[in-house]
């Protein structure tokens, strides 16, 4: 994938989140909200997330980084930077 | 209607996987039933021949009811001529009793005929799902081949609203959510009239098993990844094979045995629910395999979709409210068991061993526990032996 747009890291973050809370409404995220806190997401979620992640883009996301995970903004700038490097 | 669940009284048929002349084996998931609680896979437990469906999709009748009509497997070697003078006697999936006697492992249920978002898909445009050519592994219909298979029986929907105001696509909506609801007031109402809890916890010093996970997490790639969770349910098992007096079911005024270890895990259903379905076999599955069944478990479950052996197998709970941050949880034993398990969060806390003060992660570890069928010595037993499995995580 080269060079993703704004637009595109948010599309790829909001449905893989949707594919780990279904039931989330993901578009009414604001891009600083906490994920933890309003989807009530567990770690099996968090790991599925990452899986779903890597499955959209490739990039394996390691358990230490996780936390970058924590925001759709702060997801965003993380999956940019590993998919540049 | 098989009791898909302790607190199960009725069920609605919502599809038949199979039709009359159908052959079907023991195991196979012929149909999907909603409970009150949850949508279940349900399979049968015999091998035969469908003759006849009894009870057509969208209508409830209470557990016990005959669902279909099988020509055994042995009669169905004989002749189609060879006509019995009265109709077989109904046969369908396990006797509402809860099942004393299952087979230690329910052979796997054969790759599923539909995605469950084909089978929705299905339902809402009236679509027959036999009907339709599965594009899928092993020819399972998927929903692109609904898509294909016809327009949507109501008129095309509008353009979609602008993002903000689109509803969730939400596969619990308030209905389910409250008869859920219900059911587990009716379950837990019923536990705590009749089992007399006794409790017990324990801290347990997580070190090994945290450092194992690590280790392992920074080698195995995203997709084959370990939660802490896993292994506290694979010690659960572990540890109950040593002490079976707590792995089972109470009915009738006498323990039965688990046929097996199959460890229910507590999971929240976003909006106030909850499902434990049941890891069958926990104990003797390899780590990775718990793993992948445990995320498969809890994505359906947060759909509320299940299947049958799952939904009603457990022989014990377990529940880990650790993500939630609470130190320790004092459950109440999901009746007909005997027996609840709870970790709380994993914390670093001070910890001293042989004169020396050390930093550790350390979870509480509860039990609850029926006195009627066990006494602290054995539930304390217990304890220990998960404490002992999570020394050796590598062994787990």
């Amino acid at each position: 994938m080269s060079a993703p747009t704004d637009a595109e890291l948010r599309s790829i973050l909001t449905e893989a989140i949707r594919s780990v809370a279904p039931e989330a409404n993901v578009d009414a995220l604001a891009p600083d909200a906490e994920l933890r806190e309003e989807l009530e997401i567990d770690s099996i979620d968090v790991l599925n997330l990452a899986i779903a992640l890597h499955e959209a883009t490739g990039v394996d996301i390691p358990e230490r980084d996780y936390a970058e995970l924590a925001t759709l903004a702060r997801g965003a700038a993380y999956l940019r930077r590993r998919l540049a490097g | 209607m098989p009791s898909l669940g302790a607190d199960m009284e009725a069920g609605t048929v919502l599809a038949w996987h199979v039709a009359a002349g159908d052959r079907v084996a023991r195991g196979q998931v012929v149909m999907l039933v909603d409970t009150d609680k949850a949508e279940i896979e349900t399979e049968i437990w015999e091998d035969g021949v469908v003759v006849e469906i009894l009870v057509p999709v969208g209508r409830k009748v209470p557990v016990g009811t005959p669902l279909l009509r099988l020509r055994g497997a042995g009669a169905a070697a004989e002749p189609p001529a060879a006509k019995p003078p009265a109709p077989p006697p109904p046969a369908a999936a396990p006797p509402p009793a809860p099942p004393p006697v299952r087979a230690p492992a329910p052979a796997p249920p054969p790759p599923l005929a539909a995605s469950p978002h084909a089978r929705r898909l299905a339902r809402e445009r009236g679509i027959d799902l036999a009907k339709v050519h599965g594009t899928g592994p092993h020819g399972a219909v998927l929903a692109s081949d609904i898509e294909a298979a016809g327009p949507a029986a109501t008129p095309p929907a509008a353009p979609p609203p602008p993002a903000a105001a689109r509803e969730p696509e939400s596969p619990l909506g308030p209905e389910r959510l409250a008869s859920m609801r219900s059911a587990i007031a009716n379950a837990m109402a019923r536990s705590k009239r009749e089992i007399p809890h006794y409790y017990l916890e324990h801290d347990l010093d997580l070190s090994p098993a945290v450092a194992w996970l690590e280790a392992e997490n920074t080698r195995r790639p995203v997709t084959e990844r370990l939660v802490l969770g896993v292994l506290l349910l694979k010690a659960t098992a572990v540890a109950l094979a040593r002490v079976p007096e707590l792995n089972g079911h109470y009915v009738d005024g006498a323990f039965r045995p688990g046929a097996g270890i199959h460890v229910g895990v507590a999971i929240a259903v976003r909006g106030g629910g909850l499902l434990a379905p049941a890891l069958l076999d926990a104990d003797r599955k390899p780590i990775g395999q718990l793993m992948v069944e445990l995320r498969d478990l809890v994505a359906r479950a947060r759909r509320a979709r299940l299947r049958g052996a799952e939904s009603n197998a457990a022989t014990i709970t377990v529940t880990s409210l650790g993500d939630l941050g609470v130190d320790k949880v004092f459950g109440v034993i999901q009746p007909p068991q005997v027996a609840l398990v709870g970790f709380g969060a994993v914390r670093e806390r001070p910890w001293a061993e042989r004169g020396m003060l050390a930093v550790r992660p350390v979870v509480t570890a509860t039990l609850a526990a029926d006195h009627r069928v066990s006494d602290g010595m054995r539930g304390a037993r217990l304890l220990t032996a998960i404490e002992k499995a999570l020394a050796q995580p590598e062994a787990l």
